[in-house]
């Protein structure tokens, strides 16, 4: 696992090299053989230096976050923790210079060995990346890592890197401090070992370690040190809604840790790790943000025994903001688009908006001009249905009409061969409908893709009646293939994401209804950990579409319609008061030229706000729990069928709280039992909307939970 | 219980609290020296008979540290059995300090004892003395914690203060502190800053804009914006008040308290106290309370710590003659008129800190002189004084002539 090699000038190289991993990671074993490998070199009076090494592409990724999501005892993980902290103190202090031959990427943990060696050498390795990114799991970094960089680089500069996760390449992190050296990645080792003989015996105090030590920049008791705190906690109050422990935590760990010596701060920042793991915030995240996002990434659910569909060439069908942002992503991922639309004007407007997007990427020097030329080749706008042949799938983004959806249908089937994908892009309209206008109903299948394509993360794969378990698995290649996160949904109205986001955007009409005051609605969402407040995002979405859909709606099932909470709302809004959304300048809010928008002032004279106000509590509660009860009902009826799904659905598709972990893990947070009878409480108070299905009272019956732990 | 008289009070001019200021040469412990020497000199004290001086201090640190009370005791030449002690009750401080020396009086456990306070500004800047509540992730968030005056701007949009309001409020001020000094109401307790030489330093508050009108004030930029939007102070208010769709930014430094310089001390004690050392009492104590409140909005804990002290004295609002409220910002005195049904003609009739200036932790005993002068001038009995607190504070006095 690592491997100990001494050579005859007395430096020894432990190289990361674990067998049953493609990349290192931190793990009880791992940490316990690095553990024993620099107890070797440091007794070993033979070395005079050390190089911590990798024999993989990268340096180490990190830790093994499934064994930081089992970790349940807080004696155990203190225990565990100050073990790893006096192994990287042994490594400062025991006398022999170590460098970090930093080849490739190094995160989390394995930046921590890095910071505490006494030298750090990063190969120009322009895809290597180096930071603490612990945060984006709810996590800190537990190695030192709030410790060592703010007295390396000051408590300004330390900041971003521990509180946004931030992670840079070779060069910005020379810039930054946080590598001493970049050279070029043949001579990484021999630098190592040319610094441990020319510079090494003379550098094996870390400057903590030396008396007299000052945090550079000024310490936490400074003018500027105050000044980042008193400004640093606010910012970070009003960015994270006071929902997120891990940051507010590395705060307290800088904050409290700088005061005093290191190795009281590694005990300090020990307990905050302690807390931030064993939060329900992390686990949540560390579940749905890195294992149900992996699992979907990697196709985890896709069917089996279908080989692998490369794409070559594809077909866009409607060149509008949708079917453009398609036709991107997938030009950007080396695909060939043909970007049909009806007139050749439309067509290459199409093509113009992912040339804007290449080039603002060129601007940004995120991209070179040659590669966007390259990339903007790809997209063939034409008017031709004829130009689709050859093409592996199509992905039709009209209007969202059943006649002209399905005269495309037939056109395209008419000229692509018969194994290829006809794929619709529609977000209201069900698919094994829309199928009907298919010749082969089995290879035509639902893709919901997200506004703006090429920043949204989900696409929505809807499964038609007919759909076939191979035209599934080929779908999900694509979404593979594009770089984006699918998951599987089965046919339905409003699909799986559609359906619950419109739950949200319901309960906040029906509290403005019931007189709830505007702003305690919208920042009772916001404060939930919702991206936007109900009734701003019922501008965005437009109130006049939100009418007609409840309309179409009302039309499609007849007597079997039951009318939304927010019906009412709506109509008042659309019929009487002309105040459809943002489109229009005026909604729920005011849209001035200049400045912020504004709820509009004439609200409470439409909805007179009660004598007595819901508690913030309530107000959160029933906006959050109608999206999760909803989700539930999902599962139940099969529309999303495994719950990581659902989570991750939420989380990219509309961004419900990612702290919670998404709709179902907010259940498990709760706890199936109690959710159960809370909403049982809220389904007499408000409706039946929150009544829970089946699918939960069995579950809370049997004591059975979403997930382990 | 006993009861506990009020013997003297004297007060320095305000000095403005920068270096142009007057009194920024003056080391803030001869300031409160100066109080303190005026008390014993003024009423020909034996300060055997004084047990304890408490001055108030807000930033008790550097010179203004190490119990500023005690060392200013041994300064002015006070007996050295008098014992000294700083107490730290933010902008309430010197009222607290005079609540304290009463309280020790009417205990029994002392005979007499000065409150007071002292604060140069000037010389030692608000914040000097660090503190966990906003520099600490951990309390600032669980606390909500914003500056002062975002507190001001949050209670005046909750409470629906406009800025023609409380700028209005800050015009009238002015122009009853210019009144006041013009009739020479303040001369009773002022005393001069003078140097070793006897040469006068500043006789007088020198923070006043008489000139101030609703135009000029409205030229001014409201002080809190880019506080409240780039360091997501108003985010945080608006968390703790979720019903709040956005801060309404109205107090500048034409409708806050000046930051000033000087010293306070008023002189407490029991009857037998007042005939051994000849004194005529002016006032008795009949109550005083200090409580907590909620520390985002902060600053509306005046008026339950004056319902405190009036429960405690068993009387009614309407009970009281004239009221004193430290004047920290315009809305925290309109919001304490609307919640106990003041006039404004029982407020604050001599102007205050929005004139002439709020030196943090003398004031408390500034107004409570001012309110006593104020109270004998115009024949009347009672008075309460009372001001707002940092971290969701109150602090209120009841007096009552004799």
């Amino acid at each position: 696992m690592i491997d100990y090699k001494l050579d005859d000038d007395g430096i020894a190289t432990l190289t990361w090299n674990m067998a049953d991993r493609t990349m290192n990671v931190l793990s009880e074993a791992s940490i316990a053989a690095f553990s024993e490998a620099v107890m070797r070199a440091i007794g070993d009076g033979a070395v005079k230096g050390v190089i911590i090494a990798s024999a993989k592409p990268d340096f180490i990724a990190g830790a093994d976050l499934a064994m930081l999501q089992r970790s349940a005892d807080a004696a155990l993980m203190q225990a565990n923790g100050g073990a790893m902290q006096a192994l990287f103190r042994a490594m400062e202090k025991g006398g022999k210079p170590f460098v970090a031959a930093i080849n490739g990427t190094a995160l989390g943990g394995g930046l921590e060995i890095c910071l505490a060696c006494h030298r750090r050498i990063a190969a120009d390795n322009p895809k290597a990346l180096i930071g603490l990114p612990e945060v984006l799991v709810g996590l800190l970094p537990g190695g030192g890592g709030t410790q060592r960089l703010p007295r390396m680089i000051g408590l300004r500069a330390a900041l971003p890197y521990l509180l946004e996760g931030r992670k840079v390449d070779p060069a910005r992190a020379l810039k930054d401090g946080l590598v001493d050296e970049v050279v070029a990645p043949g001579a990484l080792l021999q630098a190592a070992r040319a610094w441990l003989l020319s510079e090494g015996p003379k550098a094996v105090v870390q400057p903590w370690d030396q008396k007299g030590f000052k945090l550079p920049g000024g310490g936490v008791n400074s003018p500027a040190g105050q000044q980042t705190f008193i400004a640093g906690n606010a910012m970070l109050h009003a960015k994270t809604w006071g929902n997120y422990p891990a940051p507010r935590n590395i705060l307290s760990c800088v904050y409290e840790g700088c005061q005093v010596d290191i190795d009281t701060g590694l005990r300090i920042e020990t307990r905050y790790f302690i807390n931030c793991a064993l939060s329900a915030e992390a686990k949540n995240m560390i579940r749905s943000l890195f294992f149900s996002i992996g699992d979907a990434n990697k196709l985890a659910s896709r069917p089996k025994g279908v080989p692998t569909q490369n794409y070559a060439r594809i077909g866009v069908l409607g060149a509008g903001m949708m079917g453009a942002g398609i036709a991107h992503v997938a030009a950007d991922a080396g695909i060939e688009v043909v970007l049909l639309d009806s007139s050749e004007g439309a067509a290459a407007r199409g093509k113009a908006h992912s040339a804007a997007l290449l080039e603002k990427k060129v601007q940004q020097k995120r991209l070179t001009p040659a590669a966007r030329d390259e990339k903007l080749a790809r997209i063939h706008p034409t008017v031709d249905f004829a130009d689709l042949a050859g093409v592996d799938l199509v992905i039709e983004a009209v209007f969202e009409n059943r006649e002209i959806k399905a005269e495309v249908t037939r056109k395209a089937e008419a000229v692509i061969g018969a194994g290829a994908i006809f794929a619709s892009n529609t977000s209201t309209l069900p698919i094994t409908g829309l199928a009907q206008a298919s010749i082969r109903p089995e290879n035509f299948i639902g893709l919901h893709f997200f506004s703006p394509v090429d920043r949204m993360p989900l696409v929505e794969i809807i499964r038609g009646k007919a759909t076939s378990d191979a035209c599934l698995a080929r779908a999900m290649d694509f979404v593979k293939k594009i770089r984006k996160t699918p998951i599987v949904v089965n046919d339905s109205r409003g699909f799986y994401t559609s359906r619950v986001f419109g739950t949200y955007v319901a309960e906040g009409l029906a509290l403005l209804g019931e007189g709830v005051a505007p702003a305690l609605i919208e920042n009772a969402g916001r404060l939930a950990g919702m991206p936007v407040g109900p009734l701003a995002l019922a501008d965005e979405v437009s109130l006049d579409l939100m009418h007609k859909v409840g309309r179409q709606t009302r039309a499609d099932l007849g007597k079997d319609y039951r009318p939304g909470p927010g019906d009412g709302v709506t109509a008042l809004m659309v019929e009487k008061l002309g105040r459809i959304g943002k489109k229009a300048g005026k909604g729920f809010y005011d849209y001035p030229a200049e400045g912020r928008k504004l709820l509009w002032a004439g609200l409470k004279d439409q909805f007179p706000p009660a004598a007595n106000q819901p508690t913030l509590a309530a107000v959160k509660q029933r906006l959050m729990y109608v999206q999760s009860v909803e989700t539930a009902r999902c599962l139940e009826e099969r529309v999303v069928m495994d719950p990581r799904d659902a989570d991750v659905g939420s989380i990219l598709g509309w961004g419900f709280a990612p702290f919670q972990g998404g709709t179902v893990s907010q259940i498990h947070s709760i706890g199936v039992a109690r959710f159960v009878a809370e909403c049982d409480h809220l389904a007499q108070a408000h409706g039946h909307r929150f009544a829970p299905p089946k699918l939960l009272r069995d579950m809370a019956a049997a004591g059975s939970a979403f997930y382990p732990g | 219980m006993t009861d506990a008289y009020i013997y003297d009070a004297v007060r320095t001019p305000r000095g403005r609290g920068k270096a142009s200021g007057s009194l920024h040469e003056v080391t803030p412990i001869r300031l409160a020296v100066t109080a303190l020497a005026a008390v014993r000199e003024r009423n020909g004290l034996d300060t055997a008979l004084v047990d304890d001086v408490v001055l108030g201090c807000v930033e008790p640190v550097g010179e203004q540290g190490a119990d500023i009370a005690r060392v200013a005791v041994l300064h002015a030449g006070y007996a050295e059995t008098t014992a000294g002690v700083q107490v730290n009750r933010f902008c309430a401080s010197g009222l607290e300090a005079c609540n304290m020396a009463a309280a020790q009086v009417m205990s029994g456990q002392s005979q007499a004892a000065i409150g007071g306070g002292v604060e140069s500004m000037s010389r030692v800047p608000m914040g000097s003395s660090g503190g966990a509540w906003a520099a600490d992730p951990q309390v600032a968030f669980d606390t909500y914690f914003v500056p002062q005056g975002i507190s001001a701007d949050l209670v005046a949009t909750k409470y629906g203060f406009s800025r023609d309001d409380v700028d209005s409020y800050a015009v009238e001020s002015q122009k009853r502190a210019a009144a006041a000094w013009g009739q020479g109401y303040f001369s009773r307790s002022v005393v001069p800053v003078r140097d070793m030489n006897g040469l006068t330093i500043l006789a007088r508050d020198e923070y006043m804009r008489p000139e101030t009108s609703m135009q000029s004030l409205a030229a001014l930029e409201p002080s809190f914006i880019v506080p409240g939007d780039q360091f997501g102070f108003d985010a945080v208010a608006q968390q703790r008040y979720p019903e709040v769709e956005r801060i309404n930014h109205v107090h500048h430094a034409g409708n806050s308290s000046g930051i000033v310089d000087g010293a306070a001390a008023v002189l407490i004690g029991t009857r037998e106290f007042g005939r051994q050392a000849g004194l005529t009492p002016r006032a008795r104590i009949r109550s005083f309370a200090s409580i907590g409140s909620e520390p985002t909005i902060m600053l509306t804990g005046p008026s339950f710590s004056a319902e405190k002290a009036l429960k405690t004295a068993g009387m009614q609002a309407s009970d009281i003659d004239l009221y004193e409220l430290n004047e920290a910002f315009a809305a925290v005195v309109l919001r304490f008129m609307d919640v106990l049904g003041v006039p404004h003609d029982k407020m604050n009739v001599n102007g205050g800190a929005i004139a002439m200036g709020h030196p943090l932790g003398a004031t408390g005993a500034m107004i409570l002189g001012t309110l006593l002068d104020e109270l004998e001038r115009r024949g009347l009995a009672t008075g309460l004084a009372t001001l707002c607190v940092g971290a969701g504070m109150g602090t209120a006095t009841i007096i009552e002539r004799l």
